[in-house]
C-alpha cells in the first residue's frame, strides 16, 4: 500500500515539474534569447572565461539600457569543460529547449567544428570564436566567426620578416587544429612571399620540452628567424627553450600566445618575441586617430571595472560576436532567423575589438591584415610596433 | 506471474516498455539527444558489467575500445569510402582480436594489477589517437559521414533513438542469455573464487578472456554508432576520465545487475544536463550526488531499491 501511495505521488510530482517548465518556456518568448557555449573551464578556459564575462558584462548592460528594439537580451551559456564531445548536446539544447536566436562560441575549433553540422541543419545563425581559417572557409550558410584566422596572423608576421631582410625560416609547431592550421598556412604562403622553410619540426600534445626540435631548428642551415605556431601553456614552454639553448635568431609566435599569461609563463623568456595582435591589446599606446582606439578604450575599461582584472584579446571575440549580432538584429528588425543571417553577412564596416569587419557571402570572418598590429615582448609586457 | 519478476522476461519487457514509451514524453529533439546518449553509454555498461560484476575484474580501458570502434567507423567511412556497416564490423573484429591477444597476459594479472594493465592499455590508445594526427585529425578531432546501410541515412534524433534502443535491448537480451547460461555460472564462480572455481573444473583464464572480449566487442559497437551518431569525434573519447566514467557506471547502478548498468548510464549522462543550473557549482554537486549513493545505497542504485521493494513487500503481507 505505503509502496503504490509514494509511485502515485513521484508520478504527481513529475507532472508538476513538467508543467512549471512549460510554463517558464511559455512566457519567457518576449526578449531576445542569445545561447553561448564556452569553454569556461577546463584547458581552454584562459580563453573561455573572458569570454563569458564578456558577454555576461555587456548583455546585463545593453538589458539594463532598454534592450534592443525594445526587447530585453537574455543570455543562456553553457561551460563544455573545453570538451569537443560536449559541445554537441550543449548546442542541441540551446536550438531545441532553449530556442535562441542566435548562437554565440565554440571557443576552441574542435568545439567548433563539432556542431557546424548541428547548426547548419537547424538553420540558426553562429557566430564561432575560434581561430582556425577552416571554420569559415569554404563558407557555410550559417557560420561566422570572429577571431583573425591563423592565415591573417602568418600573413602579417610574413611580411615583417620580409621587411626585416629574413628570408630562411625554421618553423615548430603544436598538434591543435590551430596550430596544424597555421603551419599548413605558413608552408603555402612562404613561396609566394619570397620565404623559405628551412626547417619544420612538430611537438606533441602535453609536452614540457622541446628542445630536440628546437635543437634540429637551430641546425638549420642559413637559418634567419623561428617561428612557434600554437597557443596556450606550450608558448612559454617554447620561450624559455629558445632562451635556453640560445636559438640566436629574431623569435615569433602568433596571435595565440597575446595574453599576460604568456609573458608571465615565460618568466623573463618572452622579451624580443614578436606577434601579431588585435589593437586591444595596447589600447593604451593606439594613436588617437587610431579608428578602434575609443570601441578598445570602452571595452578595456568596462570590464576592468567589473572584473578587476587585465583584459585578454579572447573576450574581444566574444564582444565582437555579441554586436555583430545585435547590430544585425536590429538592421533585421526582429530575431526571424534567415533575416539576421542575412544582415550578420552584410556586416559592413562594424569597428570591433578585434578590427573592423566588412562581410560578404564569400567571407564570412570579414577582416584583413590591417586589422592586426605587430608587437613586441619588451620590459614585461607588449610594445606596439611601427 | 512469477517469471515477470525474473530479469530475463520481466525486466527485458520492462526496458522495451520503457524505450518505446519514452517518446510519449520526451518534448523535444534535446530531450532525445541525451536519451540516445544514455541507450550509448548503457550499451557500453552492459558489457562492462559482465566484466565488473560477473567476471569480476576492474577495465579501465574501456573508453579505449569505444573510442576504437569511433575512429574505425570514422577513418574508414570517411577517408576510405567504405560503407559503414563493413567498417563498424571491421572495427568491431579489429577490436575483438586486439583485446584478445591483450586478455591472455592482461588477464593473468590479479586485482591492482588487472587494473594498472587495461589502464595503460587505454592510455597507449588515447596517446595514439592524439598524436597520429595525420590518421585521426589530432587532439582537435575529425568528422565522421552519416549511418548508411541498405540505401537508407539514419538521420534525426528520432530515427536515432530507434535504433540505438534496439541495439541496447538486443545486447540487454544476450546478457541476460549469457549470463543465464553455463558460462554465466561459470563466471560467477570466478568471481566468488579463482580457486575453488579452478578446482570444480572451470577454466578461469577462457572464461575471462571471453567476457573481455565480449565486453570490449560491446564497446566498440556502441563507439561506431556515437560515431556516426554525433557527426564528429575527437581523442576525449578514450580518455582515462572517459574510462573512469564508464566504471562509476556501472558501480552507481549496482555490480551484477544487467539493468543497474543501464540505470547507472542514465544517471551519469542525464545528471550532468540536469545539474547545468547549478553553473560553477556542478561539478561540486554532482560529486555530492555520487559519493552520497556510494554511502547509502552501497550496492549500488538498482540492488538496494530492488531489496527494499521486496523488504517492503514481505512485511507488507505478514
Amino acid at each position: 500500500m505505503h509502496a503504490r501511495l509514494s509511485f502515485r505521488w513521484l508520478i504527481a510530482a513529475f507532472a508538476i515539474v513538467a508543467l512549471a517548465a512549460s510554463a517558464v518556456t511559455a512566457s519567457a518568448a518576449e526578449p531576445i534569447r542569445l545561447g553561448a557555449f564556452l569553454a569556461v573551464t577546463g584547458k581552454g578556459a584562459f580563453l573561455g572565461d573572458p569570454e563569458k564575462k564578456t558577454l555576461e558584462t555587456y548583455v546585463e548592460k545593453i538589458s539594463g539600457e532598454g534592450g534592443v528594439l525594445g526587447r530585453k537580451v537574455e543570455l543562456i551559456v553553457y561551460d563544455t569543460g573545453s570538451e569537443a564531445k560536449e559541445a554537441l548536446t550543449f548546442v542541441k539544447r540551446l536550438i531545441e529547449q532553449d530556442k535562441v536566436d542566435a548562437i554565440i562560441g565554440g571557443t576552441s575549433t574542435g568545439e567548433t567544428m563539432a556542431v557546424i553540422r548541428e547548426v547548419e541543419a537547424a538553420a540558426v545563425p553562429f557566430i564561432s570564436l575560434a581561430g582556425a581559417a577552416e571554420i569559415v572557409e569554404p563558407v557555410k550558410k550559417w557560420v561566422f566567426k570572429t577571431p583573425h584566422t591563423d592565415r591573417l596572423a602568418v600573413e602579417k608576421l610574413f611580411t615583417d620578416m620580409k621587411a626585416r631582410g629574413l628570408t630562411k625560416i625554421g618553423i615548430l609547431s603544436g598538434p591543435g587544429g590551430f596550430d596544424k592550421s597555421c603551419r599548413t598556412n605558413a608552408m603555402a604562403l612562404a613561396p609566394a612571399k619570397g620565404l623559405t622553410i628551412v626547417a619544420d619540426e612538430t611537438h606533441g600534445a602535453g609536452d614540457t620540452d622541446m628542445t630536440p626540435q628546437l635543437t634540429r631548428i637551430k641546425g638549420a642551415p642559413g637559418l634567419q628567424a623561428f617561428l612557434y605556431c600554437g597557443f596556450g601553456a606550450p608558448t612559454s614552454i617554447v620561450a624559455k627553450n629558445v632562451r635556453q639553448i640560445g636559438l640566436g635568431v629574431p623569435h615569433y609566435q602568433t596571435h595565440g600566445s597575446a595574453s599576460m599569461s604568456f609573458i608571465q609563463g615565460a618568466e623573463g623568456a618572452a622579451e624580443g618575441v614578436r606577434l601579431p595582435a588585435a589593437a586591444l591589446l595596447v589600447v593604451d599606446q593606439l594613436p588617437a586617430d587610431h579608428p578602434q582606439k575609443a570601441v578598445a578604450t570602452a571595452y578595456r575599461d568596462a570590464y576592468t571595472e567589473r572584473y578587476k582584472e587585465p583584459i585578454s584579446t579572447f573576450g574581444g571575440h566574444a564582444y565582437d560576436g555579441l554586436f555583430i549580432v545585435l547590430e544585425a538584429i536590429k538592421r533585421a528588425g526582429g530575431t526571424d532567423k534567415a533575416k539576421v543571417r542575412d544582415e550578420i553577412e552584410k556586416t559592413n564596416r562594424f569597428i570591433g575589438a578585434d578590427g573592423i569587419f566588412t562581410m560578404s557571402p564569400t567571407d564570412h570572418l570579414g577582416l584583413d591584415t590591417a586589422s592586426f598590429v605587430m608587437v613586441e615582448v619588451k620590459d614585461g609586457t607588449w610594445l606596439l610596433l611601427n | 506471474m512469477a517469471s515477470l519478476w525474473q530479469p530475463r522476461t520481466g525486466g527485458l519487457l520492462a526496458l522495451a516498455g520503457v524505450v518505446a514509451g519514452l517518446p510519449l514524453i520526451l518534448p523535444n529533439a534535446f530531450y532525445y539527444d541525451v536519451a540516445i546518449l544514455v541507450g550509448i553509454n548503457a550499451t557500453v555498461c552492459v558489457g562492462l558489467n559482465l566484466l565488473i560484476g560477473y567476471a569480476g575484474q576492474i577495465s579501465l580501458g574501456h573508453a579505449g575500445f569505444f573510442a576504437l570502434g569511433a575512429y574505425a567507423s570514422a577513418v574508414l567511412t570517411g577517408d576510405h569510402g567504405w560503407p559503414p556497416l563493413a567498417a563498424l564490423a571491421a572495427g568491431a573484429a579489429g577490436v575483438g582480436m586486439l583485446s584478445f591477444v591483450l586478455a591472455q597476459p592482461i588477464l593473468k594479472l590479479k586485482g591492482h594489477y588487472l587494473a594498472m594493465g587495461t589502464l595503460g592499455l587505454g592510455i597507449i590508445i588515447s596517446i595514439v589517437l592524439n598524436q597520429e594526427a595525420g590518421l585521426t585529425g589530432g587532439p582537435d578531432g575529425m568528422p565522421v559521414p552519416s549511418l548508411r546501410a541498405l540505401g537508407h541515412t539514419v538521420a534525426g534524433e528520432h530515427a536515432w533513438y530507434a535504433l540505438v534502443g534496439l541495439v541496447l535491448i538486443v545486447s540487454v537480451w544476450l546478457t541476460l542469455n549469457l549470463i543465464d547460461s553455463p558460462v554465466g555460472r561459470a563466471l560467477q564462480a570466478v568471481h566468488g573464487s579463482e580457486s575453488a572455481a579452478a578446482l570444480t573444473g572451470v577454466d578461469v583464464i577462457r572464461y575471462k578472456v571471453l567476457v573481455f572480449v565480449v565486453s570490449a566487442v560491446l564497446a566498440s559497437l556502441a563507439g561506431s554508432l556515437f560515431a556516426h551518431y554525433a557527426g564528429f569525434i575527437t581523442p576525449a573519447e578514450a580518455s582515462f576520465a572517459r574510462s573512469i566514467e564508464l566504471v562509476t557506471m556501472v558501480v552507481l547502478g549496482g555490480m551484477a545487475s544487467t539493468f543497474g548498468a543501464v540505470v547507472g548510464a542514465a544517471v551519469l549522462t542525464i545528471l550532468p544536463q540536469a545539474l547545468t543550473a547549478f553553473q560553477d557549482f556542478k561539478m561540486l554537486v554532482f560529486g555530492a550526488v555520487l559519493m552520497g549513493t556510494m554511502i547509502f545505497l552501497r550496492k549500488g542504485l538498482v540492488p538496494t531499491l530492488a531489496g527494499l521493494i521486496r523488504n517492503r513487500m514481505r512485511s507488507g503481507r505478514a
